[in-house]
């Protein structure tokens, strides 16, 4: 069946996006309880900032690497100016900061950059690979690659070194954390940093495939936390596996129902899933304290 | 003075005697239409402030029962030929109806989980919306008729701003009656810890669900309130995903809890894009600015953090 | 009707006493001519909005070097919609109230135009529309007119190009938008008159990223001789990267929403042999001397491309039609007054655009015909005319 073969990519391809996005998600949300809603815009700044220091005549590699320093930076701007001076306020109240951190970077997107739409030069060129029937792009399987070593490269800092230790003590029990010495808001305060890298390094690898703008982060905040969720707040493997799933879902349900209502296909699917499993896929059980 | 504030009939009082006298300072019929729509959000924002404030649960998918009260009322005189205020109440059953199912298995979802839910069930009616362009025109939308009563066809945004003020101020009555009702006390427990009122004996479930059926019909009536002044609704316009998030951040901005916050919060995000048009390309990047800056100096909210300081206590 | 009639009047004297002492030095403001503008600057449809902006600021700028209209400055007001209907209707009542505009360029795309048509109506001021569904002038509207071509001339203009080819069986995928949408319908409604049948549609949601499960349900779909993408902003440039990836070798049409350089930018070599109907703006340096559009589009193309340092949009063209026609019915009524110029805008005969030929009438608020429509190919990366 080559068209599911086609599918499979589709998805995968779109999929991969959505999980580099919720990683993020999860990543802040572990540290410091925040829902960033401003985690798409990273996205967008990692992609628009390689394409415009590229067209200003910065080597492309070059480009990449000042585009993730700047989001970074800019990650950490709003961890310092925005997150921290409201530490102790609800979680509403941060999400809505966050909300707000998104239409000014959105706002000083258009005004540095512009309005118009973007695209960067596929890595290793454009022809499509043929496999079974079905064609898939060599940037796709750069996508994939990308991320999977994300992915990876997460599990290795949080299992086996000194900072991944302190940044679950952190996402257990920030107080408990305090106390046994760990320097807790310079913790999430790196959360932030490796937040907005994943961010980047996720525009600048799918940009030669979607294409960039200054306004792609709002669908990706909606779509990446959709899939935070389908996984289960918190998880990693759960933030993969939801926006994987999301991707198919999305890429299945076009292909095979309808394309008009694929997107309603697909939060039918999430909303399946957390009728049964209220807490996500990988997610625990929270346990209420009276 | 802090008493009298708080006292039911003196907000209704002071909201009934500024929206009486507001009038007198507008210069036009456009000051008048944007106070139409700070009227209408703000009763949208009521509704979502006693979900939100009162029982704890968050709502991303608000502006889908908007769109469903526009809606009825642009289908229902359109495809039906049903009198406008006819089609209102229908649109306001409907959301209540609709609310009421869904209500059931998704208010079993906490948190952020919630947060997801309701962000799908908005996302599905726009979708609906959008897709169905036999009812609904499509993603341009459709015309409304014009509203007509006694004979007399009601136009212009001064007319809408009285009706809109009037139904605000009886959508503010209710949900004051409401919290101080039993009901109202029970949500604010629920509110402080589930469990807790669980063992208490609260019906939580049941409680969440009434707060859900009641803040759509809010929503829903101020849907067809935007229909009426608008006399063209789009899918977007009214039930996406963006006016969705406005209307949590009007009542997280003007203060959880508090319902003149909610008024003040839909003021604010209503009038601030019109003030900000001074700074032509800037304007988001303030509007991002203000938001911001606003949840950091007043963390509660408006409303709850300025009578905090006004009480002399820490906001 | 208002009972409130009485009291906004005492309001207005009240606070008009404010206004006049904190506004605006009245002397100054007495000789201009105001001309508003509500444009999706930014949002979905910023596509559109940009350019349209850019150009409405560039002639107006030029005509003000050059001491104006009728001598008196033209003080041009725009406020941006985001592309949100609601917001448009706001400002376009802030126009009309408080800008007191006595006319009106605008409304990127057919939602907030719609919105905004009651506004103008009831105030009758002249409302010259840039967006393209036909819905805006059919039924004829006295107070509105639009620019840019209807998206049933887009239609028809591939419908002729197919059946001159022999093309009867195709598929259609379009955009979930507006845009998209509208034309779809208008496409389906016209296709029998060609003789063409539709064997399969699909549909992608404005910011998808990658269109091909519906492009392998459309390839695997035996019969279909082209396909149609009606669709604007960057999803037509994945469309068509997708088509590409899929090697699916029947021709693909775009419609005229892609028209502007930078979709060939984007789709790259994916755009070789992709046609579509556009307005003789995309191909100024290409057209004959004789063409009587030449020097219009070459200059505005010249003056937009430097000034901005962005290529030229069909867009961007409708506005500068716009404000054309508008200055031109000004100079013809030697007033700005609202109802007089309305009237000549109405008579607006043989004006020579970069859209077109304009002839309006009191039954056609556009004026333009399928001559106005050049079909396109792109050929190594440039626009090239299909004759």
């Amino acid at each position: 069946m080559p068209e599911l073969l086609q599918f499979a990519f589709s998805g995968l391809t779109v999929g991969a996006v959505y999980a580099l996005v919720a990683l993020g998600f999860t990543l802040i949300y572990n540290a410091s309880d925040v829902v960033n809603f401003a985690q798409g815009e990273f996205v967008m700044l990692g992609g628009m900032a390689t394409v415009f220091l590229h067209l200003a005549g910065v080597p492309l590699p070059m480009a990449a690497a000042l585009a993730i320093l700047i989001t970074v930076g800019v990650g950490l701007a709003l961890y310092a100016f925005a997150i921290d001076p409201a530490r102790g306020s609800s979680a509403v109240t941060i999400i809505i900061i966050t909300i707000g951190a998104s239409i000014f970077l959105r706002g000083v997107a258009q005004v540095v950059f512009d309005k118009r739409f973007h695209a960067l030069p596929h890595w290793f060129g454009s022809d499509p690979i043929r496999i079974g029937g079905a064609a898939i792009l060599p940037q796709s399987l750069v996508v994939l690659f990308g991320a999977g070593l994300i992915v990876a490269l997460i599990f290795l800092i949080i299992d086996r070194t000194l900072l991944g230790r302190a940044i679950l003590a952190t996402a257990a029990n920030r107080l408990a954390a305090r106390l046994v010495g760990i320097p807790v808001r310079k913790i999430v305060a790196l959360s932030f940093a490796l937040s907005a890298a994943i961010g980047a390094v996720a525009g600048i690898l799918v940009t030669p495939i979607t294409l960039t703008s200054y306004d792609v982060g709002t669908l990706l905040a909606l779509k990446g936390f959709a899939a935070a969720m389908l996984g289960g707040m918190g998880s990693a493997v759960g933030a993969v596996v939801g926006g994987l799933l999301l991707g198919l879902a999305e890429s299945f349900g076009a292909g095979l129902i309808s394309s008009k209502y694929k997107d309603a296909i697909a939060f039918l699917i999430i909303l399946g899933v957390l009728f049964v499993r209220p807490q996500g896929l990988f997610g625990k059980r929270s346990v209420e304290r009276v | 003075m802090a008493r009298l504030l708080s006292s039911r009939w003196a907000i209704v009082l002071g909201l009934g005697l500024v929206l009486a006298a507001l009038p007198f300072l507008f210069p036009s019929n456009y000051y008048f239409r944007v106070a139409a729509i700070v009227n209408i959000f703000a009763l949208a924002a009521v509704g979502l402030n006693l979900l939100m404030g009162y029982a704890g649960q968050v709502s991303l998918g608000h502006a889908g029962f908007m769109g469903l009260g526009a809606y009825s009322v642009a289908i229902g005189a359109t495809h039906f030929g049903l009198h406008g205020l006819a089609a209102a109440g229908i649109g306001a059953v409907l959301s209540g109806l609709v609310a009421f199912l869904v209500g059931r298995p998704i208010l079993r979802l906490k948190g952020h989980y919630l947060a997801v839910a309701t962000l799908g069930f908005g996302l599905l009616i726009a979708m609906a919306l959008t897709n169905e362009a036999s009812w609904t025109g499509g993603p341009d939308g459709m015309g409304v008729p014009r509203l007509e009563v006694f004979g007399t066809r009601l136009r212009g945004p001064d007319t809408w701003y009285y009706i809109s003020a009037g139904v605000l101020l009886l959508g503010v009555m209710l949900a004051l009656n409401l919290i101080e009702s039993p009901t109202g006390r029970a949500m604010r427990a629920i509110h402080d810890s589930e469990i807790a009122s669980r063992v208490a004996g609260i019906d939580v479930a049941s409680y969440k669900l009434k707060i859900f059926v009641v803040s759509a019909v809010y929503a829903s009536v101020a849907g067809s309130l935007m229909a009426f002044l608008n006399g063209h609704i789009t899918p977007d316009g009214t039930a996406g995903f963006l006016r969705s998030v406005e209307l949590v951040t009007m009542v997280v901005l003007g203060g959880l809890g508090s319902i003149i916050g909610a008024i003040a919060g839909a003021a604010v995000l209503v009038i601030l894009p019109q003030a900000l048009t001074i700074f032509h390309d800037y304007e988001h990047l303030m509007l991002g600015l203000m938001i911001m800056a606003s949840m950091i100096l007043l963390p509660r909210g408006i409303v709850p953090s300025l009578l905090a300081r006004l009480r002399g206590g820490k906001s | 009707m208002s009972i409130s009639k009485g009291f906004s009047r005492r309001a207005a004297l009240l606070a008009g006493a404010f206004t006049v002492s904190a506004g605006l030095s009245p002397a100054f403001a007495q000789g201009e001519i105001k001309l508003g503008a509500v444009l999706s600057v930014t949002g979905p449809a910023s596509f559109l909005g940009d350019p349209e902006k850019r150009t409405l600021e560039m002639v107006v700028e030029d005509v003000n070097a050059k001491g104006g209209i009728l001598g008196r400055k033209v003080r041009l007001i725009i406020y941006d919609d985001a592309g949100d209907p609601n917001q448009a209707r706001t400002f376009a009542t802030r126009l009309l109230e408080e800008d007191k505009v006595t006319a009106m360029i605008g409304g990127s795309t057919t939602g907030t135009t719609m919105a905004m048509i009651p506004a103008f109506e009831d105030a009758q001021v002249p409302f010259i529309s840039l967006a393209g569904a036909v819905q805006i002038i059919q039924p004829v509207k006295k107070w509105v007119f639009k620019t840019p071509h209807t998206d049933t001339m887009a239609c028809e203009k591939i419908f002729e190009d197919m059946k001159k080819r022999g093309t009867t069986k195709i598929g259609m995928i379009s955009g979930t938008d507006g845009f998209g949408k509208s034309m779809r319908d208008e496409c389906v409604k016209v296709a029998g008159k060609y003789g063409i049948e539709i064997l399969h549609e699909e549909n992608y949601g404005p910011r998808d990223t990658d269109m091909t499960p519906q492009l392998t349900n459309i390839k695997n779909k035996a019969g279909v001789q082209a396909v149609i993408n009606p669709g604007f902003g960057q999803g037509p440039a994945i469309v068509t990267r997708n088509y590409k990836q899929l090697g699916i070798n029947v021709p693909l049409y775009q419609s005229h929403g892609v028209a502007s350089k930078q979709f060939i930018g984007l789709a790259g070599d994916a755009a070789e042999g992709v046609r579509l109907p556009a307005a003789a703006l995309l191909v100024a340096d290409k057209l004959p001397d004789s063409d009587p559009q030449k020097k219009v589009v070459v200059e505005y193309t010249k003056n937009y491309t430097t000034r901005t340092g962005q290529p030229v949009s069909t867009f961007g063209g409708h506005a500068y039609d716009g404000f054309m026609i508008w200055k031109e019915a000004v100079e013809r009524a030697k007033t700005d007054n609202a109802a007089k110029v309305r009237d000549e805008i109405e008579k607006t005969k043989g004006y020579v655009g970069t859209g077109g030929v304009v002839n309006m009438s009191a039954t056609d608020h556009m004026g333009l015909d399928l001559s106005a429509f050049k079909m396109l190919e792109i050929r190594n990366g440039d626009w090239t005319i299909v004759q």
